[in-house]
């Protein structure tokens, strides 16, 4: 590819690189917010689905195609439809739940919030990172970039780390998944006296 | 590098999302009382996590994927996490009848 040419379609792509990141970006907050300011808490479920394919977006766009499908299946296919099973199973009656909680205290987390929010921008910028590239359109270097654009995908390679490297952990957590079904079933059982647990 | 903010996009801007993120999860777990409510902030939370760690991968070290191996960690843990902390809130309000936290202040019933 000629200079000149790679100049033209490099600046396109660059611009399309980040337009899409902007909405992708506008796509998780936004719901983050709707999260913080709703009061019915069914709401809340439904805006953290946003959020949750603003993330799943925000990982393709940096080609981590594996994980941007497994925060949509599990995340947005499991653990959210879980909460709404969780609501429903736990709300007799009123689904507004953050009238209670005193102007001061929200005054407070609120306030917190923005600290932690500037301050770890703040630092973010101020810190020398090390990076390999300043990384604006994708380069062919780079392991998961280059398992997309073979039309492998990352999932091969994630695999193969899985079940090399990552043995240990791997099988830690199967047991752990292991406990916590058993674990979980046991806990939310219902007693058959009505008693205690 | 130079360029414009709003062009180039590199590691600053996805850690600026995910600090964003973070603030928003850690206002939402201080300020709900529903046990369910103070989950989805700690969702956020780990997303955000999440967002850091893929970030990373991608800008620091993108000849390998370790940092995509963690966040699979991070959402295995997620999930074990909503499912131990539904069953004990169903736990909780078939016994106090409520999902608040702060009404489930008794040790033993």
């Amino acid at each position: 590819m000629s200079a000149a040419g790679r100049g033209r379609e490099g600046e396109w792509a660059l611009s399309f690189h980040a337009i899409i990141f902007w909405a992708l970006a506008a796509m998780t907050i936004v719901p983050a917010i709707g999260i913080v300011v709703s009061k019915n808490i069914v709401h809340m479920a439904f805006w953290l689905l946003g959020t949750l394919l603003g993330v799943a977006g925000l990982y393709l766009h940096m080609e981590a195609d594996f994980l941007g499908m497994t925060q949509v299946f599990v995340y947005i296919g499991g653990i959210n439809v879980l909460l709404l099973f969780g609501i429903m199973l736990t709300n007799r009656e009123p689904l507004y739940v953050r009238a209670a909680v005193k102007r001061p205290a929200i005054a407070s987390a609120v306030l917190l919030g923005v600290v932690v929010a500037v301050g770890l921008i703040q630092s973010f910028g101020a810190t020398e990172w090390h990076t390999v590239k300043d990384a604006v359109a994708p380069g062919l270097a780079d392991a998961s970039a280059k398992a997309v654009v073979n039309g492998d995908g990352t999932a091969a390679t994630l695999g193969t780390y899985l079940l090399s490297d990552y043995i240990l952990p791997f099988e830690i957590v199967s047991i752990l998944l292991l406990v916590v079904l058993v674990g979980a079933a046991y806990i939310a059982r219902r007693d058959p006296e009505g008693g205690s647990a | 590098m130079g360029g414009n903010t709003f062009m180039d996009i590199g590691l600053g801007h996805y850690l600026a999302v995910s600090a964003i993120l973070f603030a928003l999860g850690l206002i939402v777990v201080m300020t709900r009382r529903n046990a369910i409510g103070i989950l989805m902030g700690l969702e956020l939370l780990l997303n955000a996590a999440g967002i850091n760690f893929v970030a990373f991968n991608r800008f620091s070290a993108p000849e390998r994927m370790d940092g995509q191996i963690f966040v699979i960690f991070i959402v295995i843990l997620a999930a074990a996490e909503a499912a131990t902390a539904l069953a004990l809130v169903l736990n909780i309000y078939h016994q106090i009848h409520t999902a608040n936290v702060d009404e489930a202040h008794l040790l033993k019933q």
